[in-house]
């Protein structure tokens, strides 16, 4: 007898659909988020080394070329963001009593928190 | 099998402890960091400094910035937001990867995603020390 | 004569595998009657009843409660019975079996593995000693129902694994429907069997093979969110792995 006829997803899935290559998207801001850490780290690296080590790669860093990627890795970072704070009803329920938060309730404040972060780092960079 | 038997239990082809929820911990941590730090560290040191908006050029002279990281908590701080993104990316690019249809080399994906976020993560450690 | 020149049609195109006859599927057109109140399950009975009696498809209740009668409907997995030609119309309708299911014949899917699946997960309520009859009902309030009710929902209709890219290329895959079940049974309070699904839902082929696609939960026609069973199942799995690594922990 035959085999049954194999009709599984191949790896081409996440092109079939918006949502499904939205969710390839948010995958894919892991790559920027990664690329855009090891510039960090150089970065770092240069301070340790000093002022002309740090000066020069500062001028690198904000060549047109690389404002461009950080621009994109903003745009990553912030659809991380999103993906990441809407998905917190999923892996907590709260409860109150038979009632469950509503997970508008549970996203709204990683937000709110998000503001805070975000101004105090600005304040304590820019102070 | 004829249609209308119960099928017999799954054949476990795989026994023993799993590790994964260690390294989906690690992802979990970084993506909760990542969310919350990375637009605003990008911003800063790739966007608002080189457009030099507000005071923000005079924030990223030598002397400013040297002085910044110097100080131990910023360099937990930092360690903190570099090191368990870096896992939470491996960890994101490790499972894309098979999911695009590299699941022929798993292991080798795992091994070479997870062994580059300890290296750079050591680095990072090795940097922040030296500063 | 009969029907009316004005009478509106729609065309589906069906998808046929006959394997006694054909290596290859093959795509057949059937113009059908437009009703407003159709359903895709209905285009096919009437093609059934009254066109082509060798096509072969799974149905039962036309209510959304039986879950037989899952396709692939314009490439989304849809509940024939629920999905209306009012939201094709004008344009044609292409159905085809679940996909990430092997095929049997024409629309019908070979759910064994599936169900070895379920199976595999214990999903019925487990004591560690049953009571016996006379000492009453295991007693539960609203609250400890609410815990599980939505996860409680699903009808195996497999609609999540024709939604998941992760059933499509692991074969030991659980699954979206399996591992929201044995979460629904592992949050009864009724329950004390967890250490019996351990394997299945927290093991190498249970929930850390996900990559939180969240297709599952979407497609689902009864709201039991899988993607969001399995998202808290791993932040529970991995507290009780991270449990282990301490000096005073315990390895199962």
């Amino acid at each position: 007898m035959k085999p049954p006829l194999n009709r599984n997803m191949g790896s081409t899935w996440w092109l079939s659909r918006g949502a499904y290559f939205l969710i390839m998207l948010r995958e894919l801001s892991a790559v920027f988020i990664a690329a855009y850490l090891v510039f960090f780290l150089i970065c770092l690296y240069k301070v340790g080394q000093g002022p002309e080590a740090y000066g020069a790669y500062l001028r690198f860093l904000w060549s047109p070329g690389m404002i461009l990627f950080h621009l994109v890795a903003l745009a990553f970072a912030l659809l991380h963001m999103v993906t990441w704070f809407n998905a917190t009803p999923k892996a907590v329920r709260v409860w109150r009593g038979e009632e469950r938060v509503p997970p508008a309730l549970m996203i709204g404040p990683n937000y709110a928190v998000w503001a805070v972060i975000t101004a105090f780092i600005i304040w304590v960079v820019l102070k | 099998m004829s249609a209308h038997t119960v099928p017999n239990p799954l054949p476990h082809s795989k026994g023993g402890r799993t590790h994964e929820p260690f390294w989906w911990s690690l992802f979990s941590a970084g993506g909760v960091v990542a969310a919350f730090v990375m637009p605003v560290l990008i911003f800063l040191t790739g966007l608002a400094g080189a457009f030099g908006w507000g005071a923000a050029q005079e924030a990223f002279t030598y002397d400013h910035i040297a002085n910044l990281i110097s100080n131990p908590l910023i360099k937990i701080f930092l360690f903190v937001c570099v090191s368990l993104p870096l896992f939470h990316c491996a960890h994101r690019i490790r499972h894309s990867l098979v999911d695009v249809g590299l699941g022929g080399i798993k292991t080798p994906l795992a091994v070479v995603s997870y062994l580059s976020a300890a290296v750079l993560t050591v680095f990072c450690a090795f940097v922040l020390l030296r500063i | 004569m009969g029907t009316p020149t004005t009478q509106r049609t729609i065309k589906l195109e069906v998808f046929r595998y006959r394997p006694e006859e054909e290596d290859e599927p093959t795509f057949q057109t059937y113009e059908v009657p437009y009703r407003e109140d159709w359903v895709v399950l209905d285009a096919l009975n009437h093609i059934k009843d009254t066109v082509d009696g060798t096509l072969s498809y799974r149905w039962s209740c036309r209510m959304g409660v039986c879950g037989s009668c899952g396709m692939m409907v314009n490439g989304y997995p849809k509940l024939t019975c629920a999905a209306f030609l009012r939201d094709y119309y004008p344009n044609a309708i292409r159905v085809e079996p679940l996909v990430n299911f092997p095929v049997e014949r024409d629309l019908v899917i070979n759910m064994d593995d599936f169900m070895r699946k379920l199976k595999a997960v214990k999903p019925w309520i487990i004591r560690k000693k049953e009571q016996p009859l006379a000492e009453g009902e295991y007693r539960q309030t609203p609250a400890e129902l609410a815990q599980y009710k939505q996860f409680s929902m699903c009808i195996n209709c497999m609609l999540c694994y024709s939604a998941c890219p992760v059933v499509g290329r692991e074969e030991g895959f659980i699954g979206p429907a399996v591992l929201a079940l044995g979460q629904r049974y592992n949050l009864d309070s009724r329950d004390q069997g967890r250490a019996q699904r351990q394997e299945t839902i927290f093991g190498h082929e249970g929930i850390w093979e996900c990559t939180f696609v969240g297709e599952c939960s979407t497609v689902c026609p009864k709201d039991v969110d899988p993607a969001g069973a399995i998202q808290m199942a791993k932040v529970q799995g991995a507290m009780e792995y991270m449990k282990t690594l301490l000096p005073w922990g315990q390895r199962s």
